[in-house]
């Protein structure tokens, strides 16, 4: 099944076009890494798939539900979707628990009891069970990451969307979260990532899509992509960061 | 010196009781003051062009008018042609509160937008819808960012009231001015109203510098 479904997407911001005439379909299961150089529009094209970018022009499709159409709702919509930002935004004035147990408590009607149980064993999973009560100015960038991946999973996604979740860590942070991320995939979610992490797409992507300039310039599996890419910009590119 | 004291000591009863309307009004033009003024905040943001107009248009009728001018508006000008009997103390509320929430909403505004956009987007990720995402998330940590300008715009409201003398509402300004139109005292009792005045609006500054320090920590 096709789990997201992107025809002709466009997107313009004032004269700029970012994304010019993108198709991407992402099935049940999949891991599709998306990379670049900064710029090439990954970062807006993974934000078009929960409209927090309106696209200029195409179609996309969540689970075969219409995301563009006018009369979709989005919010209901999103919470079959999980995000994780680079930026983490946790928010600041709850605890760690509480950031993870706001959307079931208030949108999926859980119990506290019910939620903090679900939270509590989220953040097993992230390895952060004794955070549960610390605030998040509190925490390192890779236990922020972490329960910012204990917070979206907290609405049972059967999706969820990477923007870059390394790249503002530290170094010896980037383990950690991309293990929380390997966990996942082994455990078959549906994932779509941005990402500067070649090694970690080339061993957990089940597909590896290359975007420069707003198209999609090459996909493949990682083995293809990353051994024996076809394009010249490609080579190029790949040159520059292995 | 004596003497002194004993006009004072003779005049604190009625200006006590002035203070106490003093802060009446204040308090409740502020807790008014501050819906109107987190409502035409929330308009102020939103994408709609109508409701920023209304937040906008408001706003810059009332800070671009004397607030004296708009008191006597209220209480002298309104009920000429439309039918309503305000008395002083309405009049005088209405006034403060919608001077007091055009600076709000300015303060709202700024509190709002000073929460990086990331909130917003990770709140309606989640699946919260833009109001929710406003209420538990943008709203309780702006409000914390914005305490100090909330006092101090307290404190600026205290001391519009003492123009509600010019309506004849019995608040510690008027207080002062009845008593020394009978003992013919006005140094001294202006010195008691103007410290009485200077005891809350110090007391609310040290407050108010306090909880700037205990909210930077935190």
């Amino acid at each position: 099944m096709k789990m997201i479904e992107i025809n002709n997407l466009k997107k313009s911001f004032g004269k700029l076009e970012v994304l010019k005439d993108i198709n991407i379909d992402v099935h049940s299961q999949e891991v599709v890494c998306v990379i670049g150089p900064s710029g090439s529009g990954k970062s807006t094209l993974l934000r078009c798939m929960n409209l927090l970018e309106e696209p200029t022009a195409g179609d996309i499709y969540i689970e075969e539900d219409h995301l563009t159409a006018p009369k979709t709702n989005i919010n209901e919509l999103r919470q079959r979707m999980g995000m994780v930002f680079q930026q983490f935004n946790l928010f600041p004035h709850m605890t760690v628990l509480e950031n993870i147990t706001l959307g079931p408590k208030r949108l999926k009607g859980k119990s506290t009891s019910e939620a903090n149980q679900l939270g509590t064993q989220l953040l097993d999973k992230v390895g952060l069970a004794d955070k549960a009560d610390v605030y998040p100015d509190n925490l390192s960038g890779g236990q922020k990451q972490r329960v910012a991946m204990a917070r979206a999973l907290a609405m049972e996604p059967r999706i969820m969307l990477f923007d870059e979740p390394t790249s503002a860590l530290d170094p010896e942070m980037v383990g950690e979260v991309l293990q929380v991320m390997k966990d996942l995939a082994e455990e078959g979610m549906t994932m779509a990532i941005v990402t500067h992490e070649m090694g970690f797409a080339k061993e957990v992507a089940d597909r590896v899509i290359f975007m420069d300039e707003g198209y999609i310039v090459e996909e493949g599996t990682p083995d293809e992509l990353f051994e024996n890419p076809q394009n010249e910009r490609t080579k190029s590119f790949l040159s520059k960061v292995l | 010196m004596i003497d002194t004291m004993n006009i004072i000591i003779e005049g604190l009863p009625t200006l006590l009781k002035g203070m106490g309307m003093t802060l009446e009004i204040t308090v409740i033009s502020l807790v008014l003051a501050m819906f109107i003024g987190l409502i035409l905040g929330v308009f102020s943001i939103t994408k709609s062009k109508i409701l920023r107009g209304i937040s906008t248009a408001f706003v810059d009728i009332i800070r671009g008018t004397p607030l004296l001018v708009q008191i006597l508006f209220i209480y002298f000008g309104l009920p000429s042609v439309i039918d309503i009997n305000l008395t002083a103390f309405s009049a005088g509320v209405i006034a403060i509160t919608v001077n007091a929430a055009a600076y709000l909403v300015e303060i709202f505004r700024a509190g709002i937008n000073s929460i990086d956009k990331g909130q917003m987007e990770a709140g309606r990720t989640i699946g919260f819808s833009y109001s929710q995402t406003m209420r538990l998330i943008i709203l309780p940590q702006a409000i914390r960012r914005m305490i100090p300008a909330f006092v101090n715009q307290f404190i600026v409201s205290i001391k519009d009231t003492s123009l509600l003398s010019a309506i004849g509402v019995a608040e510690l300004t008027l207080s002062g001015q009845s008593i020394y139109a009978a003992n013919f005292r006005a140094f001294e009792i202006l010195f008691a109203v103007g410290a009485l005045y200077f005891i809350i609006i110090y007391s609310l500054s040290l407050f108010s510098r306090w909880l700037e320090r205990r909210l930077d920590v935190a």
